[in-house]
This record gives C-alpha cells, sequence and structure tokens, in this order.
C-alpha cells in the first residue's frame, strides 16, 4: 500500500476522532467503499473518485549521477473529501496535498503544498492524464488514445530543491490485489490499487550547487478508497523494490495491537503479477537509529520463503524524514542478501 | 538623627492638611489628564495594530491592482501555477442591520503561517463548515455583542481580531459581497520556491507592495492622538502650577525649621536628601491615585472618541479601556519628574543658602522688575518665534510648534503686562486707599504670576478651543444644508428591488437621482467615486469651493470631474489638474467641493459615465426629490410598498440629526478636557491666594491698625482675586484667537484635509470671562473668609514679632 496517505487528514482530525494513523481508522460515513469483483477501467481510473474519501499517485525513484552518486525522489499528490461530491468553485470539498521530496546521501529536502479543488490550483484529469498542484505537475506525454502512463514528465519544486524529471515505461501496468482490489486488513478494510513499476527515467536536479543530470527507475502507485485502515491499526510499513533481476516486489506490514497484518504482490519481469498469501510475508527491524527525536528501524529484513527471498534493506540516508503536516519517514534504500537491486521504504506511524 | 528630622519637616503637613491636599490633588489631577489621553490613545493604536496586522499584512508583501480595484481569482490560480506561493484575500463592508462590519475573506489552506491568527479548524466539523455555504463569521467578543438579533452565518468568538471586523473563507465572503470570483489582494509567502516566473509574467497588471511599517490607519488617525497628547500636555502643564505654588509655600513656611534642623546640625545635603525624599513620596501616592483616576476618566470618554474615530475616519476602536502596564508607569514616571522639576528651584535655592539665612522672614520668591523684564524679552522672543513656522512651516508638526510657542510666549508675557496695568491704573487712581489697592495687587503679582498664567493657559485653550468648534458648527450646518438637498434617501437590498423602488418613486416624486459609487485609489489615496445626474439639486446646492466656468455641463458631458478638498489637497489637485481614475483614464478637475467629516477622497463624475466604466458598480441607493410637506407619507408609503426596513429610507433630518450626533461626539472629548483643564486652573489660583494670604499679614496689618476694618480689607482682598482674573481673561482673548486661527488654518487642514472659514462668538468670551472671574471669586473667597474671621489679636501679634 503505498500509502503514504498521511494526508491532510490532519485538517479533519479532531482530538476526539484522533484513531490509527493521521486518522484513516475511523468510519467511511456517505463515502463509497471499495468492493471486491469490479475490474479498473482505464483511462477513467487515472483520474480523481471525489466518492471516495482519499486518493493519491505516487511516484517514487532511485536516481545515479553520471559518477554514480545515489539520489531518492518522491512526488505524491494526495486527495481528501470532507464530503463524497464535487461542487464548482470554492465550496468544493475535495481538498488536495502534494508532498515533495529529494533525498541524497546527506540531505532530505521536503516541500508541501495544499489547495482546495474548484477553483484550478489542484486536480487531475484522466486523459490525458495530467495531476497537478501549483506548479508542480505529473503529466502524461503519450499520444491520446494510447496508455497515458507509458510517457510521464514529472517536476516540482522548494525553497532549496527543484527537479524536472522524464519517464518512459518498459512494461505494463500492474493492478495490486484482486484485479485491483487490495485487501488491507483481515476485517476486510480494502482500498483499489495499481502500479507502473516499470519506469526508465532521465531528468534534472536543481540543488543549491547547481544542476545534476541524473537517470534512474522510478515507481507510480495509484490508489484509493474511503477507510483503508482498521481502527486498531496503528501505522505501516511499506516496501517497493526493484531487483537487478528485472523483477519487483510491493508488501506492507500494517501494525495493529496483535501480530500485524501482512500482504506482497511478486512482479515478475514480464509484468505479471503473482499476489502472496496474506502472512506470507515477513518483515524484522535489524537495527534502530533516532531520527526527527523517534526510534525507527533503518536497516530490515524482508523474506518471502515463497520466492527464495531473504533481503535486508539498508537507507540510503537515515535521515529521510518528511517534516511535513503529518510526519512519516520516506527514503530510498539498498537491497542486498539473495537478491540486488534499490527501492523505497515508507513508516508511518511512528511515535 | 535622620529619623527626628524627618519626623520634624512632615510635622508641617500635619499642621496644613489643605496645602497637602492642594499639592496631592494638583499632581494626581495633572497626571489623570495626562494618564487618561495616554490609555486613550494606547488603546486606538493596540487597536489600529490589531486592524494592520489582520492576515499578516504588516508581516507580509502583497500584490494590489494598481488603483486598489477588485481583480479575477484567475490570477491567483495563474501565479500558484506558475510557482509562487500566495494566498488569496478578499475584503469588503456589509451592513447588518446598523452594524456595518468589515469583511475579510481567507483560504485557509495557503495562507502563510504568519497570516493565521484563527484556528479555523478548531471545533465542530471544522473546515468543512468553514469552506461550505453558510460558513463561519470569527469575531471579537464586542463585535458579536453589537450584532446581536442580527442573522449572520454562525459566530464563532475569537479574541485578536478587532472590532467591526469578521474573518471568514473566501468562497463565503465572496458571496456575500456580491464578488463572486473577485480578489482584493494575494498574499505573498516570505519564502519561495526555488522553479517561479517572473512575477511580471506571472502576475501581470498586479503590484507588489510591501509590507506596512505603518497602517492607513494609524497615518489618518496620527493627527487626531497629537491633538489629544497636546491637551494631555497644556493639562499637566497646568497641573504643574498647582504643584510648584504648592511645593513653594511649603518651603517658605518651613524656612525656620530649616533654619533650626542647621542650627542642630543637619548638613544642608541631608536635608536635601529629606526634602527630596518627602516629595517622592507625596509623586508616586498622587501618581497612584492619578492613574485610577486617568483611568477612569479615560473610560468615560473613550465611548465618545471610539465614536468620533468611526465617525471621522472609519476606524474600529474599543468602547472600553484596558489596563495597560504601560499607562502605569508612564504616569507615575511623570508624576516624579513633574514633581522633581516643580521642585527644583527651591531644593537649589535650599542647599546654597547660608545657616542662618532661612530664619528672615520675606514675601516668597519676590521677583525684582528686572526679572520680569527678562521674562517679557523671553517672551517676545517665543511669540516672535511663532511667527516664523506659521510663515514658512508646513505640517502638524509646525502647527503645533506654533502653539507652543504663542502660548508660552503668551503665558510669560502675562506678567508684565499686568504689571504695566496696574502701574497704570495706580497713576489714574485718586485717593489713598484705591493707589494702596493698586500698588499692593502689584506688590503681590510674582507670587500670584504662576497661578495666573496657568489661568492665561486654560482661557486662551478655552476660547481658541470654543472657537474653532462653533466656527466648524456653523459651517458644517450650513454644509450639511447644502449637501442634503433632498428630501428622501432610500437605500434597496438588491438590484432587482432597487430597479422596481426606482420604477414605483418615478410615478409618485419629482425626481430620482442615484447615488452610485465605486472604489479604488487614486496615487496612494483610497477614493470613492460618486456618479450624479444631471440635475438643479446639484447644479443649485453643492457646496463648490472653485470651480471652473461651465463646470456642470462638462460634467454632464463626462468631460471632468469634481474632486473633494481633502482629496484635492492631499494629492496637490488644482482645478485643471489630470486625475488618473481607477480603470486608468484621465479627466481634469472642473471643481472642488467641501466634504467635512468624510476621511476619504472622493470624485465625482457623471452618472452615465460611472455606470459605463464600472458595469459592476452597486446601485442600490437613491436620493428622492418630491415637496417637504408631501416626504413622510411618500417613506411611508416606500416602506409598506417593499417592506422595507425603517433605516432603509431616511429622510433629510434624520440624516442630518445623525451627522450632527457624529459631530457632537467628535468635540466632546475635547470639551471634557477643557473645563477640566480650567478646574485645575481655578485649584491653582486657589492655591496661591491661600499662599499668599498666609504671609500677607505683615502688609495687612498696618493697614487695619490705621483704621480699615477687617470686614473692608476682607472685601478688597476678593475684589482683588476678581480683577486678576478678568484683566487675564482679557489678555486670554487674543491669544485665543491666535489659538483658534492655528487650530484652523493649519492643525485641522493637516489633520482633517479640511480648512474652515474662522467665525467669531464674542458672546462665548463673555460666558468664559464669568466663568473665570466666577473661579477667582472662589479661589479669592476662601482667604477673604478667613481674614473676615481672624481674631484682632493674631493682627496685633505682626507688631509684636521679630521683625
Amino acid at each position: 500500500m503505498n500509502a503514504k496517505a498521511l494526508l491532510i487528514f490532519l485538517l479533519l482530525c479532531t482530538p476526539a476522532m484522533a484513531q490509527g494513523f493521521a486518522d484513516l481508522g475511523t468510519e467511511a460515513e456517505g463515502f463509497a467503499v471499495p468492493k471486491p469483483g469490479q475490474a479498473l477501467a482505464f483511462p477513467e481510473d487515472h483520474g480523481p473518485h471525489p466518492e471516495y474519501r482519499i486518493e493519491w499517485w505516487y511516484l517514487t525513484a532511485n536516481l545515479q549521477d553520471a559518477a554514480g552518486v545515489e539520489y531518492g525522489v518522491q512526488w505524491t499528490l494526495f486527495r481528501s473529501a470532507l464530503a463524497p461530491l464535487e461542487k464548482p468553485g470554492w465550496p468544493s470539498p475535495q481538498l488536495w496535498m502534494g508532498h515533495a521530496a529529494l533525498t541524497t546521501t546527506d540531505r532530505h529536502y521536503v516541500a508541501e503544498r495544499l489547495s482546495r479543488g474548484g477553483i484550478g490550483q489542484s486536480g487531475v484529469t484522466a486523459a490525458p492524464f495530467s495531476a497537478w498542484i501549483d506548479d508542480w505537475r505529473m503529466a502524461s506525454r503519450s499520444a491520446p488514445g494510447t496508455d497515458q502512463l507509458s510517457k510521464l514528465s514529472v517536476d516540482a519544486s522548494g525553497t532549496a530543491f527543484a527537479y524536472s524529471l522524464k519517464l518512459d515505461a518498459t512494461g505494463p501496468v500492474v493492478a495490486q490485489g484482486q484485479q485491483g482490489y487490495s485487501v488491507k486488513s483481515a476485517k476486510g478494510q480494502a482500498s483499489y490499487y495499481y502500479s507502473q513499476p516499470f519506469y526508465r527515467l532521465s531528468g534534472t536536479l536543481r540543488l543549491a550547487g547547481g544542476d545534476v543530470p541524473v537517470t534512474g527507475q522510478a515507481w507510480f502507485d495509484h490508489e484509493w478508497s474511503s477507510q483503508p485502515l482498521a481502527a486498531d491499526q496503528s501505522g505501516w510499513e511499506w516496501f517497493s523494490l526493484h531487483f537487478d533481476s528485472g523483477e519487483k516486489l510491493m508488501g506492507f506490514r500494517l501494525r495493529d495491537s496483535r501480530e500485524g497484518f501482512t500482504s506482497a504482490i511478486w512482479i515478475g519481469g514480464s509484468g505479471k503479477p503473482e499476489p502472496q498469501q496474506p502472512g506470507a510475508l515477513k518483515v524484522t527491524p535489524l537495527e534502530m537509529a533516532e531520527v526527527a527525536g523517534r526510534s525507527l528501524p533503518i536497516r530490515w529484513r524482508v523474506e518471502l520463503p515463497g520466492k527464495g527471498l531473504d533481503i535486508t534493506t539498508r537507507a540510503l540516508n537515515t535521515n529521510a524524514w518528511m517534516t511535513t503536516e503529518v510526519g512519516y519517514w520516506e527514503g530510498p534504500v539498498r537491497l542486498d542478501g539473495s537478491h540486488q537491486g534499490r527501492g523505497y521504504v515508507e513508516m508511518t506511524g511512528y511515535k | 538623627m535622620l529619623r527626628e528630622s524627618f519626623t520634624a519637616l512632615l510635622s508641617h503637613w500635619r499642621r496644613k492638611p489643605l496645602q497637602l491636599a492642594m499639592l496631592l490633588l494638583g499632581l494626581a489631577l495633572a497626571t489623570a489628564l495626562w494618564s487618561a489621553v495616554q490609555a486613550i490613545n494606547g488603546e486606538a493604536r493596540a487597536s489600529y495594530a490589531r486592524a494592520a496586522a489582520i492576515v499578516g499584512q504588516d508581516r507580509l508583501s502583497s500584490l494590489w491592482r494598481e488603483d486598489g480595484t477588485r481583480f479575477g481569482q484567475q490570477a491567483f490560480v495563474k501565479l500558484r501555477r506558475a510557482g509562487w506561493l500566495v494566498s488569496p484575500v478578499i475584503e469588503g463592508e456589509k451592513r447588518y442591520g446598523d452594524v456595518r462590519l468589515r469583511i475579510i475573506g481567507i483560504d485557509p489552506l495557503t495562507l502563510p503561517p504568519e497570516a493565521s491568527q484563527v484556528k479555523v479548524t478548531g471545533g465542530g466539523t471544522g473546515l468543512l463548515s468553514f469552506i461550505t455555504p453558510p460558513g463561519v463569521f470569527f469575531m471579537a467578543p464586542e463585535t458579536a455583542a453589537r450584532l446581536q438579533g442580527q442573522s449572520t452565518p454562525p459566530r464563532r468568538i475569537v479574541d485578536g481580531l478587532p472590532p467591526g471586523t469578521v474573518l471568514t473563507d473566501i468562497g463565503i465572503a465572496q458571496t456575500l459581497l456580491g464578488a463572486e470570483n473577485q480578489l482584493s489582494r494575494i498574499l505573498l509567502w516570505t519564502e519561495q520556491p526555488l522553479a517561479r516566473k517572473p512575477l511580471a509574467e506571472a502576475a501581470p497588471g498586479l503590484a507588489r507592495k510591501d509590507p506596512a511599517a505603518e497602517s492607513d490607519l494609524s497615518r489618518l488617525t496620527d493627527s487626531f492622538h497629537l491633538n489629544l497628547t497636546a491637551f494631555g500636555f497644556l493639562a499637566f502643564a497646568v497641573g504643574l502650577f498647582i504643584v510648584r505654588s504648592a511645593i513653594g509655600l511649603a518651603f517658605e513656611q518651613r524656612r525656620p525649621m530649616f533654619r533650626t534642623l542647621r542650627a542642630l546640625g543637619l548638613p544642608a545635603r541631608q536635608l536635601v536628601l529629606l526634602l527630596g525624599a518627602e516629595l517622592l513620596a507625596f509623586a508616586v501616592v498622587s501618581g497612584l491615585v492619578g492613574v485610577v483616576l486617568g483611568f477612569a476618566v479615560a473610560s468615560f470618554l473613550l465611548p465618545d472618541v471610539a465614536a468620533s474615530l468611526r465617525g471621522l475616519y472609519g476606524a474600529e476602536v474599543p468602547g472600553t479601556v484596558s489596563i495597560r502596564l504601560d499607562v502605569w508607569f508612564a504616569g507615575i514616571a511623570i508624576a516624579v519628574i513633574g514633581t522633581l522639576a516643580a521642585a527644583s528651584g527651591s531644593l537649589w535655592q535650599l542647599w546654597r543658602m547660608p545657616v542662618l539665612e532661612p530664619a528672615k522672614p520675606r514675601a516668597w520668591a519676590m521677583a525684582s522688575e528686572r526679572a520680569v523684564e527678562l521674562q517679557g524679552c523671553a517672551a517676545a522672543a517665543l511669540l516672535f518665534a511663532a511667527i516664523v513656522p506659521a510663515k514658512f512651516g508646513t505640517g502638524l508638526t509646525s502647527g503645533f510648534a506654533i502653539l507652543a510657542a504663542l502660548l508660552l510666549g503668551a503665558a510669560l508675557l502675562l506678567p508684565l503686562l499686568l504689571s504695566i496695568l496696574l502701574k497704570l491704573a495706580a497713576r489714574v487712581s485718586r485717593g489713598v486707599l484705591a493707589q494702596w489697592f493698586w500698588a499692593d495687587t502689584r506688590q503681590q503679582l510674582p507670587g500670584l504670576s504662576l497661578a495666573l498664567m496657568a489661568l492665561l493657559l486654560a482661557l486662551a485653550a478655552n476660547a481658541g478651543v470654543g472657537t474653532m468648534v462653533s466656527s466648524f458648527r456653523l459651517t458644517f450646518t450650513g454644509w450639511l444644508d447644502q449637501r442634503l438637498a433632498s428630501e428622501l434617501y432610500v437605500t434597496a437590498r438588491n438590484p432587482g428591488e432597487a430597479q422596481a423602488i426606482r420604477d414605483w418613486l418615478i410615478q409618485r416624486s419629482d425626481a430620482v437621482l442615484p447615488i452610485w459609487n465605486a472604489e479604488g485609489r487614486v496615487g496612494s489615496e483610497p477614493v470613492q467615486i460618486f456618479g450624479i445626474a444631471d440635475h438643479a439639486t446639484y447644479r443649485d446646492n453643492w457646496p463648490l469651493l472653485s470651480s471652473a466656468p461651465d463646470v456642470w455641463n462638462s460634467i454632464a458631458r463626462g468631460e471632468a470631474l469634481m474632486v473633494n478638498e481633502q482629496l484635492a489637497r492631499r494629492a496637490k489637485l488644482q482645478l485643471g489638474s489630470a486625475v488618473t481614475i481607477p480603470g486608468g483614464w484621465q479627466l481634469p478637475v472642473a471643481g472642488i467641493f467641501s466634504d467635512y467629516g468624510n476621511p476619504k477622497g472622493q470624485i465625482i463624475i457623471s452618472n452615465d459615465l460611472l455606470t459605463r466604466r464600472y458595469p459592476d458598480v452597486s446601485r442600490l441607493r437613491y436620493a428622492v426629490r418630491i415637496a417637504p410637506a408631501k416626504a413622510p407619507a411618500l417613506a411611508d408609503a416606500l416602506r409598506a410598498a417593499f417592506s422595507l426596513p425603517p433605516e432603509n429610507v431616511i429622510d433629510q433630518a434624520g440624516i442630518k440629526a445623525f451627522s450632527l450626533k457624529v459631530f457632537e461626539r467628535t468635540f466632546r472629548v475635547t470639551a471634557a478636557l477643557n473645563v477640566l483643564t480650567l478646574g485645575l486652573a481655578g485649584l491653582a489660583m486657589l492655591a496661591s491666594f491661600l499662599t499668599l494670604s498666609g504671609m500677607r499679614l505683615p502688609q495687612l496689618a498696618p493697614v487695619w491698625a490705621m483704621g480699615l476694618t477687617r470686614r473692608h480689607l476682607a472685601a478688597l482682598e476678593f475684589v482683588r482675586g476678581l480683577v486678576l482674573a478678568g484683566l487675564t481673561m482679557l489678555a486670554a482673548v487674543p491669544v485665543g484667537l491666535g489659538l483658534a486661527w492655528v487650530l484652523l488654518a493649519v492643525v485641522n487642514v493637516e489633520a482633517f484635509g479640511w480648512r474652515l472659514p474662522m467665525h467669531v462668538f464674542p458672546s462665548d468670551w463673555l460666558r468664559l470671562g464669568l466663568l473665570a472671574v466666577l473661579a477667582a471669586g472662589l479661589a479669592a473667597a476662601l482667604p477673604a473668609w478667613r481674614l473676615l474671621r481672624m481674631a484682632p489679636a493674631e493682627l496685633l501679634k505682626v507688631f509684636a514679632h521679630e521683625r
């Protein structure tokens, strides 16, 4: 679950309702609820779903410059609905939030944007695909009528950084869970969720020292739901991993008062999804570090016995804390063990 | 030794409680008036600061249209999409019943942190109810109290907002103000992202304005507060005259005690220190009492001040005084400093005095002819100095410099003037008693001069301010008659109703004249642009100060405009000057009209031009011409036909009454300070007469011994007080006239932007003169009564005492 979702939900948050992480565990009154057996439809489903409470378009990228120095980039647009409908103009109950980050080995730059729907400051269109808030933009470069996600351009800027990337997909879009229906707890909470994990990219990072040309690979997620967490779930760890073999793994663990809930999907080099049984994935923190006043695991052991996977992840920069309204850890990692590669890890709900 | 000396010194006050009361009262009253003015000004400034700080205007740069008009909100989206961190604001005024609200609409999601004053998400459904109709009004408790019974969006009370201001969502505000998709300005975040387009490209037509260190309000109202401060100072100065008299008297009467203490071995240094400590204690006690009194006076006056500020400048100031720490400190400090200043001369004398010298009783502070002449020279220099800025200076500061030099010069000149007059009187008088009376009066002059100077200041201020207010009232009422020529004024609730009312009225009245206006800026001045119909109502009555030939025709043809006096002065416009009107087109000035009581600049153009250039102008108000006798019936019929609330149809008399009420309240503060100052001057005289009466026995006893009865002597003493007060009043008249001229021709022009013709009201002076004589009579009565009741033995003792 790419869930980053941290969402504005702070804005919804009143002390009496504070449950789970960023309020994701509250009841979805009046909002639509994901149901199994409903196939995703493109390009329509690239666009927003205002009748669902939350939604996000998410991109993480692992990059290197000409000298082999590694970087990480995140671009996210969140939608959070105060009511399950869209209205034009200022009364629109649809709120939007953008997060952008650029991680180097010793710095982690973060920027955040908030906006209302209805006036054109932010939004998403399905075809041609374009997601934007202010001057931040993730837009399709593909021809009308073709797969809108096959070519993207992505831009964002903060007070101390900016980036501009061109992405080209080398594989197909992958539906998560059962044809896009992704279960988030034993009680049946779920979301709609699909990914495009096969991006090759090139672009430019703008930093205080000047422009840095980079290349690398990226992972795109789009997910929407009304209540992705059960009330007793307090946070999660999420892994999106690119192996040197060309295979991919998306896995997450939702923490609760008991042993937690894990789920994973193995994606073959051709893009064939192999959903794993709940609980098949095992993640174990190996090393803790003090980040932003919290104790966080910065090395993980990730095991998926069915695929012969037993690796450790190591953060490129342990201090990848998102200093946004709702804080969380999100950063690039390197992989070692049975498989080699790179990826992104997200950790939420650490107090 | 120290303790015994101190007790001995203090014992004086136990024997003379009246003297002590005078000293403490003078000091407390002086401090009270000063503190009251400080408290009022402090309250007003705090309120301006709150107004200026609203949505961070005092710290954030913002983007505006050059002419101050509203613009489409796409400019905001465009800036955002060009990479700028900005936030939209809409602002406007709306009436709820008789409450006028300043409505500020914000977007909580993009608002810069410096601008967040209110947590809009707090409580209940939070953001959703804030941004969706009917929205939420955040306001100060005072505003909520005023709105009692009005139907507004749900009200939520917060601290820190100025009274009369409401914070709400931008979408809600746009709808309420009838300005869909419009913005007043755009706030810039202090930190901006790396990648962004140049401002000229991202926001064409908008100009960047840096945060104002000083708000429009505090600049506009500055002169008003300076006026009050000047009055506070005047009152304090008059109060110090009392303190000076009381301290002088107490020192004089304690001379034998000083001698004894020094002879017993108390060093001069310690004596001075002890007396200093004594005065310091008095100063602190009466300073405290004074500040308490000051807050009382301030809370009595503040509602009027607040009403005038609202009427004159549209500035909102709360009607209640909050206890401000700085006023406490300033009040006590000024009491201490004033006391020490008033006592410094006496302490210095004591320090320099030989040990046995103090035993010689002599008339206190008997000044030589020479000293009076020197004082006269200083006075002449000051009066001359007053002319220089009057001739060459401009601005409020020079206005007050003239006032200070004029008043001080006149006060210093007074003893010399009185001395000459009394000398003349002695020369022309016949008979030994009359000659003794004049000579003796002149002899007392040095002792009384301080009190008389205080009286002169108070009388001159009264005469001057009185002349100004009366001139103002006369001009203002005449002007109201011209300006409010129409019989009825109607305000519709919406454009449809306005059209229906107009159609209805056209058949039933002589004329229906639109009163429509747009707002904007000329240069940095906020202005209102009114359109007027070409009608005899205006041609015959409009209060023009100066005009080009054919002014009404050129305006009707849309070839010229008129400006009010304020705008003409501030923007330095003359007949024929070209004015760039909001919207970017130019017209020449064909007329300048007087517009008293209006803080804003005003432009008048033809109504056709107004509706053509500003198609969105609000068209709700009309003036109606009809035979005056039929006006009340038409007003009732109109209210009934459209079920209009009473306040939406106002007759001429109603508006005049309202305007005059605002006017009267404006000057009620001045009047109150005037009366208090005069009261203080009366106290100063009482103190001086008491002082002298104690010391004059050696002079009176021989006259008594020669056969004049005590009754006769007492009557002469009483008359003396009246004569001196009368002469001082005569001297005060020219000073008052000078003061009035400076107020009308310099200070008012700077403070309000209009100049009034001066009218003279001799009957007012007569009343003031009687008041002065009455005060002097009261002050002289107590010593005279004492003389009357004095045991003959007391008078006899004079001859027995060492001398």
